[in-house]
């Protein structure tokens, strides 16, 4: 059973994460502590969760998913409230924590189920049956560094799979290997909800939380906005989606951002073919289309479009400079402009797009539409994209493919 | 299933304990990280273990090509080589120690970020891993010894427990450098610098006879001097200094109690600031 009473977690921005001796002294002589930045993560979240239920957890990144997981896992203590777990907790925020290049499979599947909690008996009692799921036998004795990048996430999710809490919480890990190792492990996930667990499962893929969950908690802005049951909560959480998805149409031209001059008609995230793409492929070009009225007709408009992160950092900000329409003024009526962003150039993860409209000679902006669409980068495994065999996390805001020469 | 364990989650608050029965009930985990910071010690390396007894050695020699030729200390009729040897068993030991353990949050980041377990098994297990390096130079120690012809007493049997002061003391300290290193990386840089400086400090290559009478009980609130004293004596069966040794384990608990509660306050945001 799972007890969480207006779990709260706040965190400092800015002053409170500096790293240098020098910025902690300055900061405390200076006491400029008041005008810290604060992060509202969660925000006063309770539910109960009664033994043997599967939950699972949705919302869009940044929702407070992770906090939340992170809290119950102990891994971070909540600012404000409480939460109660009985039985023994098993979480799983990421496969293969702690496993070390050096080390053999053999190695590295003690060491990571010790991590996870296991005790050496189970682990010895379920050696065969880690190493059978994984389906590496003949490579038990070989440094996992000259694994493949499936066949070290086969043996890591292995080991985890293995792991039999009364409680389990389990964070976005099961998209990993091939198509018919995630089927297998979704599979032994189904099989942990069965078997009279408590599971927490958090997910992208609305698919395996019907499949996989009864029941579903929607986290929006650190808030819990929907908690039913697994199909309306998916149902309700699409819904909102589509509504800040690839797409946003302006029906009523009252309410779409504008002014005398120009306004916005449309915004659409376009594949080559034109169709309107949530989650492109890494290695294709992604097009944003605008539509927009333009009102007047002496003015020149450029249209620009500005980029930001799940962290709301500003990847990049482009306009339309090359068209022609820098130098003349658009007639009144219609206008459409799309910028391509070129394959493997966005790093994986959603991305949020501003448009906008602007006159810089005098700078004037005759709208601008903030978060008006959104699109995930996909990087998939199959090795021609920037990640090459690497499976692991890559950070980084973009992830070009650059040219290596070697001599 | 009886639902026996209950995990209460609340706000950081005060915790000023040092979780032992915690640790406990982790030993295998510990166990393991350290097993693995012991394999992977010397992986990648040309000559590998030999390292752990070249260290010793090598320094041994090169303080006897500069303490034994121009600066001579009083070593109390102990050859100059065994003397800095047993100074460099316990001293490198440290060293080593509290070197590893002050990296060993940042260098287990997603340990931190990604999974529970009493945070102190991490620093720990690296000044466990430095006792591998401890068998080869005590190894050498002995053949120096034998070489030397130097008999023990009864007395060596106090050795480990000097030993144990040791490995606390590292174990304080290295705990409370790799907590520090967490939030200001500055200890990193700082680490050797400190280090350097505590050796000087330390009778490694020098008697603490060398200071003089009025100083010495001052000079031995670095836990160090007694701890190294107090082996050197049981190795080589001359008498024991306890006032000296007594001012050193007092300075060393209130060292080690000091990490505990620094540690303790710091642990719940690593996740956050690491």
């Amino acid at each position: 059973m799972i007890e969480a009473r207006g779990l709260t977690k706040i965190y400092q921005l800015g002053a409170s994460n500096s790293r240098s001796l020098r910025d902690a002294v300055t900061g405390f002589l200076s006491r400029k502590n008041s005008s810290r930045e604060t992060l509202i993560a969660l925000d006063d979240v309770s539910f109960t969760i009664s033994e043997g239920e599967s939950v699972g957890i949705i919302g869009r990144n940044g929702a407070g998913k992770s906090t939340l997981l992170k809290i119950l896992s102990r891994i971070t203590p909540p600012t404000r409230g409480t939460a109660s777990i009985a039985g023994r907790v098993g979480s799983l925020l990421e496969v293969g924590t702690g496993f070390h290049n050096e080390l053999t499979g053999r190695e590295n599947i003690y060491l990571n189920g010790a991590i996870l909690g296991m005790r050496r008996s189970e682990i010895d009692a379920r050696f065969d049956e880690i190493v059978a799921f994984s389906e590496l036998e003949k490579f038990l004795d070989t440094p996992v560094k000259h694994y493949s990048s499936g066949m070290y996430m086969r043996l890591a999710f292995s080991v985890a799979a293995h792991l039999e809490p009364e409680v389990l919480i389990v964070d976005e890990v099961l998209a990993v290997g091939d198509l018919a190792f995630q089927k297998k492990s979704l599979g032994k996930m189904k099989d942990l909800g069965e078997s009279g667990r408590t599971v927490l499962f958090v997910s992208h893929d609305m698919n395996s939380i019907s499949r996989l969950c009864a029941r579903a908690i929607w986290l929006r802005d650190g808030k819990i906005a929907v908690d039913s049951s697994a199909v309306e909560t998916v149902a309700a959480y699409l819904h909102e989606q589509t509504l800040t998805g690839a797409e946003r149409v302006w029906d009523d031209a009252r309410s779409a951002p504008g002014n005398d001059v120009a306004r916005i008609a449309s915004l659409r995230v376009v594949n080559k073919k034109g169709e309107t793409t949530p989650s492109p492929d890494i290695r294709e070009s992604i097009g944003i289309e605008m539509v927009f009225d333009a009102l007047a007709s002496d003015k020149v408009l450029i249209p620009n479009l500005h980029f930001f992160d799940e962290r709301g950092t500003c990847i990049f900000i482009s306009h339309d400079w090359n068209s022609g329409w820098r130098e003349r003024p658009r007639p009144a009526g219609r206008h459409k402009a799309t910028a391509w962003i070129p394959g493997n150039f966005l790093a994986e993860g959603t991305i949020s797009v501003t448009a906008a409209v602007s006159t810089y000679k005098p700078l004037m902006v005759h709208f601008i539409a903030t978060d008006a669409v959104s699109f995930t980068v996909v990087d998939s495994l199959e090795g021609d994209s920037a990640r090459g065999d690497y499976a692991g996390l890559l950070p980084g805001i973009v992830r070009p493919m650059l040219e290596w020469t070697n001599e | 299933m009886a639902a026996t364990d209950i995990t209460r989650i609340t706000p950081s608050g005060s915790r000023l304990r040092l979780g032992a029965g915690e640790i406990w009930r982790q030993r295998e985990l510990l166990y393991f990280l350290t097993l693995r910071d012991i394999k992977i010690r010397y992986k990648q390396t040309l000559i590998g273990v030999a390292w752990a007894v070249l260290q010793p050695v090598l320094t041994t020699v090169i303080f006897t090509l500069i303490f034994s030729g121009w600066a001579r200390f009083d070593t109390n009729d102990i050859a100059y080589p065994l003397f800095a040897m047993t100074g460099l068993t316990l001293w490198l030991f440290v060293q080593n120690a509290v070197s590893m353990a002050s990296n060993s949050f940042v260098n287990n980041t997603n340990l931190v970020t990604k999974v529970y377990f009493p945070r102190l098994i991490v620093p720990l297990a690296a000044t466990l891993a430095a006792l591998f390096d401890l068998i080869f130079s005590i190894a050498v120690l002995a053949v120096l010894m034998i070489y030397y012809s130097a008999i023990p007493s009864p007395q060596i049997l106090l050795v480990p427990v000097f030993m144990i002061f040791a490995f606390v003391l590292a174990a304080a300290v290295g705990t409370l450098l790799s907590a520090l290193n967490v939030r200001f990386r500055d200890v990193k840089f700082a680490v050797p610098f400190f280090l350097q400086v505590w050796m000087i400090a330390s009778p490694v290559f020098y008697p603490a006879s060398m200071i003089s009478e009025k100083w010495r009980l001052i000079f031995a609130i670095n836990p160090m001097v007694g701890i190294l004293e107090g082996f050197r004596s049981a190795i080589f069966n001359k008498p024991f200094d306890w006032p000296l040794i007594g001012v050193s384990v007092i300075s060393l608990l209130l060292i080690a109690a000091v990490a505990v509660v620094i540690f303790r306050s710091m642990e719940d945001d690593f996740a956050d600031v690491i």
